[in-house]
């Protein structure tokens, strides 16, 4: 791996400045294009007139609508979404809170799909359209083009209800009090299920990726050189197809990041897994506003993350987006 | 250039990223049916666009009214079964078919429209428009639509019509970033110069010239767009984000979610419909995929 030339990492942490703006510049329009007064977007409906006084200070709703927005990007920008009227408490906390059962069930999931995939597109790759091919290469298609909640459903339907194989839901058994092994092996339990179900969504599009770019790759003059200096199959897999093959992987990972987040919400509220995608459900049933901005927000700027960081490493693998 | 154009762009969407092609040749149905993937999907959607057109004739029943005995099974009165009040899953099912192709449809062509006018300019002008079309594009990019529906539906209420709105907002990126990419690789071939050098006005040169040469392209990430389309409406449905007027495949399987161990149909079917929709389109654009590649 070469070193990163700075200015192409200084101009790559710039670009996030007017993506970021976008983000707030249309939460700001939302809340202001929406019927009624923005300060029912920003504190809820829930509140009481003190509130809202205190809530239209906050926010300057008295003054210029330029003003209004510097201020509302003044607060964003500073961690402060506002507050759930409905909890009590900041939004940015409430979620916070449930980030962590959800990156354990995204992230279990990525790490699945991620390792899956790879061999599954290198075995249809190695004979396009032959049996194998046809065989991984229509199941990859079958689990692209089903939505996410209905595996969730046919899995508990089947493994959970039918077999009594796995827990239908929840993170942990009720009034269980396992610590320790025991804990991790229940929560392991209470994973499987809904980490296969999202694993096998990413990695349906992550074999159909693989697998096209390997037979891009296979055919090329460097991959027959390799071939004529006599290495192994498996090694000019390897050393010569792969690398190349999978930096698109990498970059569409990031690209994603905000559907597998979407499949993550979805997934919890099929299997009643306590992440974001709860917090979700419970706002939107209390039509509780300032949460849901808050959780749009902060899913954006994670994806603009995710795709910073594919991006670096994107530039650091392959040098030849750099010198541009 | 301020910005590397990715290559992985479309790789997603398609298999292997659409090339360009010429124009000369007509992508027609016969030439998507003579391939085996595209024989299924076009079969797939025709069923589909067959049963939303004669929906009230082959489902009778009423979707919202109660016609049969609550939870029973699959029976030959109700072939999918009824739900927990007793309606018909089958009319609902086949009810829900109008709005999810209605949907995909009409936020298709509006991604469609977006996302060529944009890419088309910003690749043809370049320079300063091209940095701030492709800004814009990067914002829209990378917004979750998934939550940007919730948020937009808590505050405007359930409708149609802003989730359509929701849904073309931010698929049009994608595709404007492919017709620009492919743009820029065509702006300076010969049949575009002498094009010009003939006086053609941009407006031409846009609609006569370039516009054939990304139509392909276009296409076959349209047929995948759409798919995902029908997918991100399903979950809005299945979360409750849907108009509750309305009968959508997302609706049906989310009212089945308490109901798991009481009727399992209920879960099976409208989850089969998506999954037969949204993969008769990613066939069909894979095969026409395959065509655009092959020549």
């Amino acid at each position: 791996m070469q070193e990163l030339n700075s200015r192409f990492v200084l101009r790559r942490l710039l670009q996030i400045v007017p993506t970021v703006l976008g983000i707030v510049l249309i939460g700001f329009v939302l809340i202001h294009f929406a019927p009624g007064d923005p300060v029912l977007a920003l504190a809820g409906e829930h509140g009481d007139a003190a509130y809202y006084a205190f809530m239209r200070q906050r926010f300057g709703l008295d003054r210029s609508l330029p003003e209004q927005l510097a201020v509302y990007f003044a607060r964003v920008v500073s961690g402060d979404m506002g507050m759930s009227y409905v909890h009590g408490r900041s939004t940015v906390a409430l979620i916070m809170e449930r980030v962590p059962a959800t990156l354990l069930l995204t992230g279990t999931a990525l790490i699945i799909a991620v390792a899956v995939s790879i061999p599954l597109g290198a075995l249809a790759a190695r004979r396009p359209h032959g049996a194998r091919d046809i065989g991984i290469s229509a199941a990859a298609l079958g689990l692209y083009s089903a939505p996410a909640f209905w595996l969730g459903q046919l899995s508990i339907l089947i493994v959970a209800l039918q077999l009594g194989l796995l827990p239908v839901q929840g993170m942990t058994s009720a009034g269980d009090p396992n610590t320790g092994l025991l804990r991790v092996v229940d929560v392991a339990r209470h994973l499987a299920l809904p980490a296969l179900v999202l694993a096998s969504q990413e990695l349906a599009a992550l074999v159909r990726l693989t697998r096209g770019g390997l037979i891009d790759e296979l055919a090329r003059d460097h991959v027959r050189t390799a071939r004529a200096k006599g290495l192994t199959e498996l090694g000019v897999l390897f050393r010569h197809a792969m690398p190349r093959a999978l930096l698109p992987v990498l970059t569409i990972i990031g690209a994603r990041a905000g559907q597998l987040i979407a499949g993550t919400v979805v997934i919890e509220i099929v299997f009643g897994w306590p992440g974001i995608g709860r917090l979700l459900l419970t706002s939107l049933q209390n039509r509780d506003t300032p949460l849901l901005l808050a959780l749009f927000m902060m899913v954006s700027i994670a994806v603009v993350l995710a795709n910073l960081v594919t991006d670096l490493i994107y530039a650091a693998l392959d040098p030849r987006v750099r010198i541009r | 250039m301020p910005l590397w154009i990715r290559e992985s762009e479309s790789a997603e969407l398609a298999p292997a990223a659409p090339g360009m092609v010429a124009a000369s040749q007509r992508f027609t149905l016969a030439a998507i049916a003579g391939r085996k993937a595209g024989l299924i999907g076009l079969t797939l959607i025709s069923l589909l666009l067959a049963a939303a057109v004669l929906a009230p004739l082959i489902a009778t029943a009423d979707p919202f009214a109660i016609s049969g005995p609550s939870l029973s099974g699959p029976s030959w009165n109700h072939p999918m079964g009824t739900d927990a009040i007793g309606r018909d899953l089958f009319s609902g099912v086949l009810h829900g078919t109008r709005m999810s192709l209605l949907i995909a449809a009409t936020v298709g062509l509006l991604a469609a429209s977006c996302g060529v006018g944009v890419g088309m300019i910003s690749g043809y002008y370049g320079g300063l428009v091209d940095d701030v079309l492709m800004r814009i594009t990067e914002v829209f990019q990378v917004l979750p639509r998934f939550f940007l529906a919730a948020v937009a539906i808590a505050l405007f209420g359930p409708g149609v019509d802003r989730l359509i709105i929701v849904l073309g907002l931010t698929s049009w990126p994608v595709l404007a970033r492919v017709v620009r990419a492919e743009i820029l690789a065509t702006r300076q071939l010969d049949f575009v110069l002498s094009s010009e050098a003939l006086g053609a006005s941009p407006l031409r040169v846009f609609w006569r010239v370039l516009l054939p040469q990304v139509l392909p392209g276009v296409l076959v990430l349209l047929g995948l767009l759409m798919g995902q389309v029908l997918l991100v409406e399903a979950s809005l449905g299945f979360v409750g984000l849907g108009d509750p007027n309305v009968v959508t495949w997302g609706m049906l399987a989310g009212q089945a979610q308490g109901l798991l161990r009481a009727g399992w149909w209920l879960a099976l079917f409208p989850g089969m419909a998506i999954t037969a929709a949204v993969l008769g389109l990613n066939l069909t654009a894979d095969a026409l995929s395959s065509l655009v590649q092959r020549r």
